[in-house]
């Protein structure tokens, strides 16, 4: 017979099984993403200065990060102008730190490794630590930001002699005697690859988003559906439609867009009516998300905070003590709804001119990816009713627009509450409700 | 009133301020208007013709089928249109190798005739019969034959894709040849020696004319990818959109060393046992024995290096637990929600919700029980598993049966109408393993299959697969059904012989 069959328990926070015994199988890093990565892994930038390898590495980090793949930058271009490779010796000791102490997965070492012989250290120091390396050389050609606020002149100045120093001792990555490392090379602004012995998922991952975006200019509007029925009353989830005020917003929305004379805008939704409704206000094409759907409160769908106070007030003080893991029973995490948003993300990239109507914790998570936010912040990203986020690419990062359309609305943002001990008083969980109907 | 269905563009329909939803009257719009029914329907509607070009015994045919039966399992009708099919047909009996020498100019008109009349189905496909993709599977490794091909796609708007084989590794050719080659209708004799020497000689004949796609120059402005070696190397050139980034990444990912999935459920769980669907419930007694007796067959099989993955569900894990090996949990393995109808028995549903039950029962693919999922829904959020399972060596999943079922239908190539009644019955292992173009597929039953409770409902079983690709349209709306009581189906809807019988588990 079976003998002693371990008992499963709830881990509470997060809702996942694990076996009550601690053992070697059971010491799992606890999330509720599978993980593929059992070596960190080194991705080496290589190549010549200013040619969009800073970018590409921001980006990465930015992406990997917020689909749940710890990843630390590590950046060598050193303000003043120096070939010293003391520098690089001291970032693979932060290297070795990140991935043992800091549990991190993926390092993004951007440095200008053009030496053959800076590239040897790095091979040997992976090969000694057990790391994974993937060269990446991205020849992206972009304005450099690196220079952005410099003087022009200057900067001209000090990029040629950077590019020339470097041109002495930059031998590329040779097709036949590197056919052994991984490696991905991007030629001409990305409509090209070249991808040599990419070895796991992660790599896999990396490869398809860099082929999936670009650099043309473009803006992403972001914004909630109008204001529902149930946000009137303080309810959350739910399939409601929109409210009198909603509906106003909705064709505020109208004039906003065309107001701002976008070309070829497309508007995406989830499939829920509010948003939905949001949309056919608008009189254009919408593709409906399912992935954009709000984030499902499980058995607290429906209800007032009030409510869920009353009713499961331990799970109520959960969420506050760990809102980004916290998974509402029979429903969704923020982690959870991440990675079923990875796919909008993605397309996301791919697009030009995109209108999201969507949902609160969707946009919170949708905002953290283009904002860089970290899991701590994600959940408390402020994303108010009948307000659109306009958001443009620029240099490493996006700026953020903020346009309130002027028709009123319910407040929806509860900020975490002082006490988040599970026997607090009910007034204290419930002193940051928003006010409602 | 408005019809609203999954991912599909609404041409801007002026509507009042009430939203319906209604299982009917789908609005049947002109070619171009009617958008796919994936998930991913921001697709553009041009269709789109892959292209395969390689050298014989380059992987191209299995490439192709592999990558027809993802697209069209995620939804994105796909067919392969393979020239020696056509070839044979004009050429009823192949003699040798001499057909196919550059020089044999008799051989050359058929097989350009070949390729037009091909290339006529292919339209045929793509612009009356519903198609979105083509796979062009022939060697196409002459310029000439590459722009007549682009000729005939711009003359029709289609887009076109490249995908070239390139390899120069023998044993690798020995290897197909001796896979797929040996037992080709071309050779009946199956004289091992005899087909490897013709055939051979045969690539020759077309290593005379080759000339490879050129990315500097000729061919910088195509969209494509080379695979290098069996995937050791790629180079992607201007991917135009979503389903080509689709096609790449999928061609990275998948490999072609020899490994087995294997897929079974849970062991039997309480709800099982009451019948009831969906739920969180724990194993019963025999799902413990289950559990025990697939450990013993892991053992037996010597599995090296087994990945085990479960769902986060308890009655999966806790069968996995029993294996006393490591396991990954999914999150996206859990079993379809069954919404308002989770933890309910089939009894209770008929009763309470005799509509839904009726619907379902019409479209069983694409019914989304309110406030839950469909069938459909859950392909899409199973893509990430086939994705990982493509890129691994051994693993075990642990599911659940509507999850099993997508899974299988992934690897048999079974259409959305046979998938939802594909059966996957408790305490049952199925053994996946690759040979030549298909899967091979071996069952074991555990010990106590006689006497578990049999979870598969009797219900009409199609056996075979449908190669009718064209979607049909759409029964359901989208998103949760307004907690409304409707009319009663009128029987007449109803199909006949149909009958619902009590059973468990989301079925």
């Amino acid at each position: 017979m079976s003998g002693t069959q371990r008992t499963l328990t709830q881990n509470p926070l997060e809702k996942t099984w694990v076996p009550s015994l601690k053992t070697r199988l059971s010491q799992r890093r606890g999330s509720s993403v599978p993980q593929f990565t059992n070596s960190p892994t080194m991705i080496v930038m290589v190549g010549l200065p200013a040619r969009g390898k800073t970018y590409i590495s921001k980006k990465l980090t930015r992406y990997l990060n917020w689909i749940g793949v710890t990843t630390k930058g590590i950046n060598l271009t050193p303000q003043g102008f120096t070939r010293d490779s003391a520098c690089a010796i001291a970032a693979l000791k932060d290297v070795c730190d990140y991935f043992t102490r800091g549990q991190g997965q993926v390092v993004v070492f951007d440095a200008t490794n053009t030496t053959l012989e800076r590239r040897e250290v790095i091979r040997s120091f992976a090969k000694e630590n057990g790391y994974k390396v993937c060269y990446f050389l991205g020849q992206v050609k972009l304005t450099s930001p690196d220079y952005a606020d410099c003087d022009k002149e200057e900067a001209v100045a000090d990029f040629l002699k950077r590019i020339d120093c470097y041109k002495l001792t930059y031998v590329p990555l040779d097709d036949d005697k590197d056919r052994n490392l991984s490696y991905i090379k991007i030629f001409n602004v990305g409509s090209r690859y070249l991808v040599n012995q990419v070895q796991d998922h992660i790599q896999s991952r990396i490869v398809y988003y860099l082929m999936n975006i670009h650099v043309t200019p473009r803006s992403i509007y972001l914004c909630r559906h109008g204001e529902s029925e149930l946000n009137l009353v303080g309810r959350i989830g739910g399939d409601s439609g929109l409210s009198t005020g909603g509906a106003k917003f909705a064709s505020a929305l109208g004039a906003y867009l065309r107001g701002q004379c976008i070309s070829d805008l497309k508007v995406w939704t989830s499939h829920m009516k509010r948003t939905i409704q949001t949309a056919e206000a608008l009189g254009v094409q919408y593709e409906q998300w399912k992935a954009l759907n709000e984030i499902d409160a499980g058995v607290c769908e429906d209800m007032t905070y009030e409510e869920i106070q009353e009713n499961y007030p331990e799970e109520f003080a959960l969420r506050d003590q760990d809102k980004y893991r916290y998974r509402y029973p029979k429903g969704e995490s923020y982690e959870d709804l991440v990675q079923r948003l990875e796919p909008v993300i993605m397309e996301l990239e791919r697009q030009e001119n995109v209108l999201v109507i969507c949902h609160q914790a969707v946009m919170r998570c949708l905002l953290a990816y283009f904002l860089d936010k970290s899991a701590n912040e994600l959940p408390y990203l402020k994303c108010p009713l009948h307000t659109v986020l306009k958001l443009t690419p620029v240099a490493y990062g996006c700026k953020v627009e903020s346009v309130f359309l002027n028709i009123e609305a319910v407040n929806t943002h509860r900020d975490k509450p002082v006490n988040v001990d599970v026997d607090r008083e009910p007034a204290e969980a419930l002193e940051t409700v928003p006010d409602h109907v | 009133m408005s019809p609203l269905t999954c991912g599909v563009s609404l041409l801007s329909v002026p509507i009042g301020s009430e939203l319906e939803q209604c299982p009917a009257e789908w609005a049947e719009s002109s070619r171009g208007d009617l958008a796919m029914s994936t998930w991913a329907s921001y697709m553009t509607n041009s269709p789109t013709v892959i292209v395969m070009i390689g050298l014989p015994a380059r992987g191209k045919t299995y490439m192709s089928k592999k990558l027809t039966r993802y697209l069209n399992w995620i939804g994105v009708p796909t067919k392969v249109f393979n020239l020696g099919v056509y070839r044979r047909e004009a050429v009823r009996a192949y003699k040798s190798y001499d057909f196919f020498r550059h020089d044999n100019q008799e051989a050359m008109k058929i097989r350009k005739q070949c390729a037009l009349v091909a290339l006529q189905d292919v339209k045929a496909y793509l612009t009356e019969e519903g198609g979105q993709i083509a796979v062009f599977d022939a060697t196409n490794t002459t310029r000439e034959r590459r722009d007549l091909i682009q000729d005939f796609v711009k003359e029709n708007s289609f887009k076109v894709f490249f995908v070239e084989s390139v390899c120069d590794d023998p044993e690798v050719i020995a290897a197909n040849i001796l896979e797929v080659k040996v037992s080709s209708p071309d050779y009946p004799e199956r004289h091992r020696e005899r087909v490897m020497d013709d055939f051979l000689k045969r690539i020759e004949c077309y290593k005379v004319t080759y000339q490879p796609l050129d990315p500097d120059n000729y061919d910088k402005d195509l969209s494509f990818i080379k695979v290098i070696n069996v995937g050791r190397r790629f180079l992607v050139n201007r991917v135009q959109d979503y389903i080509q980034s689709k096609i790449v990444y999928y061609l990275m990912n998948i490999h072609v060393h020899s490994h087995s999935i294997y897929l079974c459920r849970h062991g039997e769980s309480n709800h099982n046992v009451e019948g009831r669907i969906g739920g969180d419930s724990e194993l019963s007694p025999r799902g413990k024995q289950f559990a025990h007796a697939l450990r013993s067959f892991i053992e037996e099989h010597q599995l090296s290096d087994l990945k085990v993955w479960t769902s986060q569900l308890r009655r999966t894990i806790q069968t996995a637990e029993e294996l006393r090996a490591p396991y990954e949990q999914w999150k996206i393995l859990n079993e379809i929600d069954a919404g308002v109808c989770e933890e309910m028995s089939y009894e209770m549903i008929q009763n309470t919700f005799p509509e839904e039950f009726a619907l379902r029962d019409q479209d069983k693919y694409h019914y989304r029980y309110p406030g839950g999922e469909s069938y459909q829904d859950l392909v899409q959020r199973l893509e990430p598993v086939i994705m990982e399972l493509e890129r691994q060596g051994n693993v075990l999943v642990v599911c659940h049966q509507a999850v099993m079922r997508c899974l299988l239908a992934y690897f048999l190539d079974k259409s959305a109408e046979d998938l939802p009644y594909m059966k996957c019955p408790l305490h049952t292992v199925l053994k996946l393993t690759p040979v030549a173009y298909v899967q091979t597929v071996q069952t074991f039953y555990g010990k106590m299959s006689r006497d578990s409770v049999l979870i598969h409902r009797r219900n009409s079983y199609t056996p075979l697969s449908s190669h009718d690709q064209v979607k049909r349209p759409r029964l359901y709306s989208a998103g949760n059904q307004p907690w409304l009581p409707l009319a009663p189906t009128p029987s007449a809807l109803m199909p006949e012989g149909r009958q619902s019988c009590i059973g468990s588990e989301s079925d």
